[in-house]
Order: structure tokens, then C-alpha cells, then sequence
């Protein structure tokens, strides 16, 4: 395997969702490839940040509003209750 | 009963008494939901008051289609596509294209031929738990997702921020899961160089050689 193949199998291989045989042939490469054991890290750590990162938080004023209209429109489709 | 679920009550529960019409049990669903679809709003829209229509639009859809809702997908999966076609429906408008879909919309040839190789390459200084919760650490993300083609970012968000499935998040955007794959490692491989010449070590940079390494 070349590094550019090892580039083309990324997406597969960090999600877990590569073929064992190809797998393996990936981590061969890697283990003598130091620059694409670290792309592999650092597309991982990329991931994590981004997963982890502070979400934006909803205006409460809208939530309230939000929350007022969603009970109005439920109680027009469950009449009676 | 005032309110009597907790956090261990499933969504398939919640989601068995909402439809059975026990309003408290579709207001825990949204509870427990919305931030993530205003979330997601916002990272798709970049603007407050589009992810705020966003967000009520997607609830007052969840309580319109509630009944129809078979739990083929998971609650949650359900709502995240629910949101991102109204958001994707915001971002065809701004753009004009009422009619047209985002795939047809963009150039067909993106290829994995054409992928990019890694420029700057180096183990980074610290771990992302230590990185995550400084302030310019959030504004290097938010840059960094701002620059990224808005094809490629809408995948990176539903996929890898969102969590969706490849499948999922071609429904959601209807795309191909040809072209999600693709641009996912567009996304992804655009976000690391950007990361990495800031969060790289440069001392422990180091240099791909594209021929050796059979
Ligand atoms: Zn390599």
C-alpha cells in the first residue's frame, strides 16, 4: 500500500467500517509510514475537538415562546384533554 | 402526575406515550432535543434567527408527524434529518435554487482521485480534552468550519459532529452516499491541516514523501 491509497481508505479506517484484509495492509503501512500514523491522529483529534465542543445554547426568551406555541398546536390535535 | 420521567426513560418510551397523547411526554421529547437542533441550526445557518424558525418548525413537524413516526431510524436520527431539511430548504432559498437539489448544484466530479495530501504534519502539542475547553481553541474551530466549502461542511457537521450515520446523513442531505464519503474526507482532511499548523508541534513536524513506502 501507498501513502495515497492509505488517503483514499482515511474515512474507512477511522470509522472502523474498513475490510480486515485491508486493515491489515493499513497498519503495516502506518507502522513504517511515521507522516501517515500521524494524519490518522490527527484526523482522530480533529474528530474528538469537533465532537466536544461547546454547543451554542438556545435564547431562553425563543424557548419559552417555542414552548408556548407547541402546546397550543398540541392541544388544537388532541381536543378534549 | 406532575412530571414523572427521568433521564432513564427511553425515547421509544416517550415516544409510545406522546403518541398515546400525553402532552408531557412529547415536551420531554423536546426537552431533551432541542439544544441539538438549535445547535445543529446554527452551525448549518450561522444565524439566530434562521436556527430559531429551524428549531420550531422541526418540533411543530415532530408533533404533526408524530403518529407516522415507525421507529425505523432512532428518535433522535429522525429529528436531526427532520431539522436539517428545513435548514438545507433556508440555505436553497438564500441561494436561489428552490427547485434544484445540493447535488445537482454542485460540480459532479469530485473524485477520490483529487483528494489532497497532507501538507503540514506533526503530533500536537496537547490532547483535544486539554484543547477543548480554551476560548481560542472554540474560535480556531469555528474559523476552521467557516472556511470549509459549505458542501463539505454540511457533511462534517451531520456526520462527525452530529453523529449520523454515511447512510443517515445522505438521506438528510440528499446526496449520494458516494459523494458524503467523499467530501467527508475532503472535510475532514481540510479541518486537520487547519488544526495541526496551529495545534502542531513544529518541532516535531514531519515530512511525507509520496513515492517510498510500498
Ligand atoms: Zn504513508
Amino acid at each position: 500500500m501507498k501513502c495515497e491509497e492509505l488517503l483514499t481508505l482515511l474515512n474507512e479506517y477511522v470509522d472502523g467500517t474498513v475490510d480486515p484484509a485491508v486493515c491489515e495492509e493499513f497498519e503495516k503501512h502506518m507502522a513504517g509510514c511515521n507522516p501517515c500514523q500521524v494524519v490518522v491522529d490527527n484526523i482522530r483529534q480533529t474528530i474528538t475537538l469537533f465532537k466536544d465542543g461547546q454547543p451554542y445554547a438556545m435564547p431562553m426568551q425563543f424557548r419559552e415562546k417555542m414552548h408556548d406555541t407547541l402546546r397550543k398546536k398540541w392541544k388544537e390535535k388532541h381536543p378534549g384533554q | 402526575m406532575a412530571n414523572q420521567f427521568t433521564p432513564e426513560t427511553s425515547d421509544t418510551e416517550l415516544v409510545r406515550r406522546a403518541k398515546a397523547g400525553e402532552l408531557d411526554a412529547f415536551e420531554a421529547l423536546t426537552n431533551r432535543y432541542e439544544q441539538r437542533v438549535f445547535g445543529l441550526a446554527m452551525r448549518m445557518l450561522r444565524q439566530e434567527q434562521d436556527a430559531e424558525d429551524v428549531t420550531q418548525q422541526t418540533f411543530l413537524s415532530v408533533l404533526e408527524n408524530l403518529e407516522g413516526f415507525r421507529g425505523e431510524a432512532s428518535f433522535s436520527t429522525w429529528v436531526l434529518r427532520i431539522a436539517s431539511h428545513a435548514a438545507l430548504k433556508i440555505i436553497r432559498k438564500r441561494k436561489g435554487l428552490n427547485t434544484v437539489s445540493l447535488e445537482e448544484a454542485t460540480e459532479p466530479s469530485e473524485d477520490l482521485n483529487s483528494i489532497p495530501h497532507p501538507e503540514f504534519i506533526a503530533d500536537w502539542r496537547q490532547s483535544p480534552e486539554h484543547l477543548v475547553e480554551r476560548n481560542e481553541v472554540r474560535r480556531l474551530l469555528d474559523d476552521a468550519l467557516t472556511r470549509l466549502d459549505e458542501k463539505h461542511r454540511l457533511v462534517f457537521l451531520l456526520r462527525d459532529m452530529e453523529g449520523l450515520s454515511i447512510q443517515e446523513t445522505a438521506a438528510a442531505l440528499e446526496l449520494s452516499e458516494a459523494n458524503v464519503k467523499v467530501r467527508l474526507l475532503r472535510a475532514r482532511l481540510q479541518l486537520r491541516e487547519e488544526l495541526t499548523r496551529v495545534l502542531g508541534d513544529p518541532a516535531r513536524q514531519l515530512i511525507q514523501s509520496h513515492h517510498h513506502h510500498e
